[in-house]
């Protein structure tokens, strides 16, 4: 085998591999005083820096244009993404980033706006703010939208001090956030932040929300419950709405964490489920580029008990003309907004993408994104389920879960597993969460991909299975192995951080 | 002589002179996996048993150290910053954590023995 | 539908395979009741032509800063963004990929990312630099949250010369915790009184240069009192680009310093999204919020990146992590990464130069007018004036003629009467003489 795959970097002079090409470091190229940008001479006038000026340099590289762009495109070739490939990572929803999305967000008069011009010269900026919101509460049934949360952790924050907020009004913010074990890391991280302590609830067999363990959970204490649906294990909680209905009669408020939304787009209005309010990943469900770890937005819809305690700022309707309400002074007596969450308007350029995306797909093709989503993931459960261990009934709805049942006795641990899929092409699906289950393989097809696609990732998980039981444990360790870089010793960048290059001490 | 004793939370505890060193177990070394950094207490504070004095973490995990006992936190292990791999190594000995001047010695009485704790992490498998 | 690679007969093959009659079957965990059909009042898809079309319409409503005379800062700064970085940062691969949870196919963006750690420690005079925040205002209130951690204390100081978003930001994103915040009275003379403030109660003082009304301010005074009290000194810089001319705040004795990066390397975008730089001691990074990216060998001995220190984050520490951030703002990161190299040692002082240049012949153009009067004695590319009328209706009337002149401080400060008439004004690489005598001459006619 090793002949097959070289286990050493190949055997050239540079260690470069064909279209793999080894890259230094920007500081270690360049010569001082270089640049890759021209500009005009500074006017000739005494200057008013008044004394608190730089007197040593910054330590920059000084490279030309071309310099940079060869690094940087050399560097984009170690990069798995979307574009390239099948990226089926569980809860991330890597669907194709429409390319209109990126033409309209750049067009002049829109991607040039200055946050601070007069609201009289962005008149359309707030109609395109406003259209987005139009699109986010009628697809959800919702009364209200917060659109400045740049994210959606930041979004979650941004529905649970709404929620606090109307908790206060009514006279007790309450102590206590309730969040099935299942749940994003984020929820219980974003209930601290706002000042709750938080209550785990544990799930049923079935992978769904136990009530009775709910029912003993709630009282006068709890402020609200944030509940992932579809849940973390891909699937539906069908007992939403007496949730909603519990929560509610203990006065409590139901957070949906709409990070799944992208399963439920145009199937359901989440109003009628008894939601109080919901983020919505931008970047996730509305296809917005993820950018190798953002920008994202997450704009929250708002029931109407929560809508007015909406952040600033927000845009308000005044006959034919937009305004953009930025202070407690403007808001007026109705609005009671909880303060304000992010510079400037929110995320802007990613709200444009969304809107495209809408508007290109409208409400019939929204509804088919979720059926095809859903469709493939039960596509994947259906022909994988006799290989690999499904740990729950389907259907699921637009991930499709499984456990390291499989891998039971064979030395491979679900990152050996996914470390082989690698070098297989794929981008591997999300492994170990959630955390519910043993070793999970949690898998997101979107409905970007085709059957075709499919067929062959289930082919090659098929082949890797068999493999796998077939005592071949050291080839998955090995794995990958074509690769640009093969496995990190993340112990050793954890225990001697080097977090920044310096330059070598003589 | 010391004397040592353990806690369900796989901590040790080896007792002196009202002076306790604490540590982590083998065994919860071994669970942890590489050790990359432990969060150590002040000198100087007072702690009171249960409370979580210290936090251990590997690559993915970061684990809370709950203090066997009640007392004043007297010296921690400074080559802990330099060399967390100790912890890996030598878990009962040189990996140790902090050392406590017990102000309640008969919490002692709650913790295991070396026999019962082994039986205890015996029936945890 | 262009995005929708099914076909009707793939679909009928797949629901065959897992056995199910039709796609909607697939949904029957959701209550019968609720199912929604054709029930939403929204328009069906279309084609690009006719999007595009739709956004044209949005952006002809808009008086775009590229067709007029502009003069607008408050905190986010028109420039030039060379051609090569939008090129690169659309590439596929920097565009459509994930946070580099798997090393081995992420080291593009994870090598982007160490580089722009190193170029955020080296603009700031820090040590250590997280891999971005979503923007300055959000970097500001991790600050306060971290500082907390640091020193066990439950109480912050915000300057009056605090940009006020960053401020409200701080306000609300703090306020349901144990910390308390004070916040200063807007200051555009610099005549607040820190020092006298500092004590062993504050966790930290957050502070910015050039301030919210283009103020600069040395800090190493301040940052003398904070160190012998234990407090630890916060640094706000709206304007990156003020790095290449003033000196650093690292230099100053910053504990924590918030950068707000949208400057550089990507477009005002009316303000979102931009990227929060955000660095800091070595000896606090383990408090420190946000990704990491750390050097690092492959089993072959080769050197290569990881997300390194993450037991810090949510995704392990959950209730206990240092922030509940998930995204950050990696592709604005790598847009601004791309033009700091692009731009070098001696392109970064340049384009410094230049701006502060221009704000100078600003200054000489608008102190002339009648009635116009320069407040701030000391600034980088931005100055406060005092009108003779209230600034936002001069500002609207500026607007009338085609010129974004300004950005009026009762925006932000309505409560404060006495801000009514000062204007903010901002100049940079991209203001010619021309259109400055074109304000000047706008201004006259206005106080007229």
């Amino acid at each position: 085998m090793s002949d097959v795959f070289p286990s050493m970097p190949a055997g050239t002079v540079t260690g470069n591999r064909g279209l793999v090409v080894e890259e230094p470091l920007l500081f270690e190229q360049g010569s001082p005083g270089g640049s890759g940008v021209d500009l005009p001479e500074p006017r000739d006038l005494p200057d008013a820096l008044g004394g608190f000026r730089r007197t040593g340099p910054i330590g920059l590289p000084g490279l030309s244009e071309p310099q940079v762009v060869r690094h940087y495109t050399r560097l984009s070739q170690k990069n798995y993404s979307i574009d390239a490939g099948f990226y089926p990572l569980g809860s991330c929803t890597m669907k194709y980033n429409p390319r209109l999305n990126e033409k309209v967000a750049r067009l002049t008069g829109l991607g040039d706006l200055h946050p601070f011009q007069p609201v009289s010269t962005v008149q359309g900026a707030l109609a395109a703010m406003d259209a987005l919101a139009a699109w986010l509460m009628e697809l959800t049934g919702m009364a209200g939208v917060a659109m400045s949360p740049a994210a959606g952790a930041h979004g979650e924050l941004c529905g649970l001090m709404t929620i606090r907020a109307a908790q206060e009004a009514k006279g007790n913010p309450r102590k206590i956030i309730l969040v099935p074990e299942s749940a994003h890391g984020t929820n219980p991280a974003s209930a601290a932040l706002c000042g709750y302590s938080v209550v785990a609830i544990p799930a049923t067999e079935d992978g769904r929300v136990d009530i009775a363990a709910l029912q003993e959970k709630l009282s006068e204490d709890v402020a609200g419950i944030m509940l992932t649906n579809p849940n973390t294990c891909g699937l539906f909680e069908r007992d939403v709405r007496q949730i909603a209905e519990m929560v509610h009669a203990a006065g409590a408020f139901f957070y949906m964490d709409g990070a799944n939304f992208n399963a439920l787009i145009g199937r359901v209005k989440i109003a009628d489920l008894g939601v109080d309010a919901m983020h919505i990943n931008l970047h996730k469900t509305f296809s917005t580029p993820h950018g190798g770890g953002g920008p994202g937005a997450g704009p929250t819809v708002l029931s109407p008990a929560l809508a007015a305690f909406a952040p600033l700022p927000f845009v308000r309707k005044s006959g034919d003309a937009y305004e953009l309400v930025e202070t407690r002074a403007q808001a007026g007596k109705k609005a009671q907004p909880f303060g304000r969450m992010k510079g400037f308007h929110g995320q802007f350029g990613v709200m444009l993408r969304a809107l495209a995306y809408a508007m290109s797909l409208g409400a019939d093709g929204l509804r088919q994104t979720s059926g095809d989503a859903v469709l493939n993931a039960n596509y994947l459960l259906a022909r994988l389920k006799d290989v690999l261990t499904a740990p729950f009934e389907g259907p699921c709805m637009h991930e499709a879960l499984f456990d390291d049942g499989f891998l039971k006795d064979t030395g491979v641990t679900t990152l050996d597993f996914a470390k082989a899929l690698i070098d297989e092409g794929y981008h591997p699906m999300t492994m170990y969460f959630p955390l519910v289950v043993h070793g999970a393989l949690l898998m997101e097809p979107t409905e970007s991909e085709s059957k075709q696609t499919l067929d062959l990732f289930v082919e090659t998980v098929r082949a890797l299975a068999a493999k796998a039981r077939a005592g071949e444990a050291d080839f998955f360790h090995a794995a990958p192995r074509l690769t640009p870089r093969r496995r990190l010793d993340e112990t050793l960048a954890a225990r001697k951080p080097v977090l920044r290059w310096k330059p070598q001490e003589n | 002589m010391a004397k040592i004793y353990f806690s369900e939370e796989h901590e040790w505890i080896s007792v002196e002179g009202g002076v306790g060193t604490v540590g982590i177990t083998e065994y919860a070394q071994e669970q942890l996996g590489d050790v990359v950094f432990v969060e150590l207490p002040e000198i100087g504070g007072a702690v009171d048993k249960g409370d979580d004095v210290a936090v251990v973490e590997s690559v993915k995990a970061a684990s809370e150290v709950y203090s066997p006992v009640s007392g004043e936190i007297v010296e921690i292990n400074e080559d802990l910053a330099e060399a967390p791999g100790l912890v890996n190594q030598s878990a009962e000995a040189d990996g140790w954590f902090y050392k406590i001047s017990l102000s309640e010695p008969s919490e002692l009485d709650d913790l295991m023995n070396r026999q019962e704790y082994d039986a205890f992490v015996e029936g945890l498998d | 539908m262009r995005y929708l690679p099914l076909s009707a007969e793939d679909r009928a093959a797949m629901l065959a395979a897992i056995g199910a009659g039709s796609v909607d079957d697939l949904f029957r965990d959701i209550p019968a009741e609720v199912r929604a059909g054709g029930t939403f009042k929204l328009p069906c898809h279309q084609d690009e032509m006719a999007v595009e079309r739709a956004f044209h319409a949005f952006a002809w409503r808009n008086l775009s800063p590229a067709c007029a005379p502009t003069f607008l800062g408050a905190g986010a700064y028109r420039h030039h963004i060379p051609a090569a970085v939008d090129a690169l940062i659309q590439r596929g691969e920097f565009l459509t990929s994930y946070t580099p949870y798997q090393p081995e196919i992420s080291q593009g963006t994870l090598q982007a990312l160490f580089e722009f750690q190193t170029q955020v420690c080296l603009l700031t005079g820090m040590e250590v630099s997280n891999a971005s925040m979503y923007d300055a205002a959000t970097a500001c209130a991790e600050a306060v949250l971290m500082a907390a951690r640091v020193t066990r204390r439950k109480a912050a100081l915000i300057s009056g010369a605090v940009h006020p978003h960053y401020a409200d930001v701080i306000l609300t994103q703090t306020g349901h915790t144990d910390i308390a915040c004070e916040r200063l009275s807007p200051d555009p003379l610099g005549i607040e009184d820190l020092m006298g403030r500092i004590d062993e109660g504050l966790a930290c003082v957050v502070v910015q240069t050039p301030s919210f009304f283009g103020r600069l301010a040395d800090f190493t005074a301040l940052s003398a009192q904070c160190r012998a009290h234990g407090v630890l000194l916060v640094v706000a810089v709206p304007e990156p680009v003020s790095l290449g001319a003033l000196m650093p705040p690292g230099e100053m004795g910053a504990d924590i310093v918030a950068v707000d990066g949208s400057s550089l390397g990507m477009p005002l975008s009316f303000g979102g999204p931009g990227v929060g730089l955000f660095a800091t001691r070595e000896k606090y990074v383990r408090n420190m919020p946000g990704r990491l990216v750390g050097e690092t060998l492959d089993v072959d001995g080769r050197r290569g990146w990881v997300l390194t220190l993450s037991t810090r984050e949510q995704h392990i520490r959950r209730e206990k992590a240092t922030s509940n951030i998930c995204t950050n703002s990696g592709l604005c990161a790598l847009a601004f990464s791309i033009h700091v190299a692009l731009l070098g040692d001696a392109g970064f002082a340049k384009l410094a130069a230049v701006n502060h240049a221009a704000a100078c012949a600003l200054a000489r153009k608008v102190g002339a007018v009648k009635g116009v009067k320069v407040v701030t004695p000391a600034f980088f590319n931005e100055f406060a004036v005092m009108l003779p009328k209230p600034a936002a209706a001069v500002v609207e009337a500026l607007a009338e003629r085609g010129i974004l002149g300004g950005v009026p401080v009762s925006r932000f400060y309505p409560m404060f009467p006495e801000m009514e008439n000062l204007l903010l004004l901002s100049a940079t690489e991209l203001n010619t003489d021309a259109e400055m005598s074109v304000l000047a001459k706008a201004l006259t006619e206005v106080l007229k």
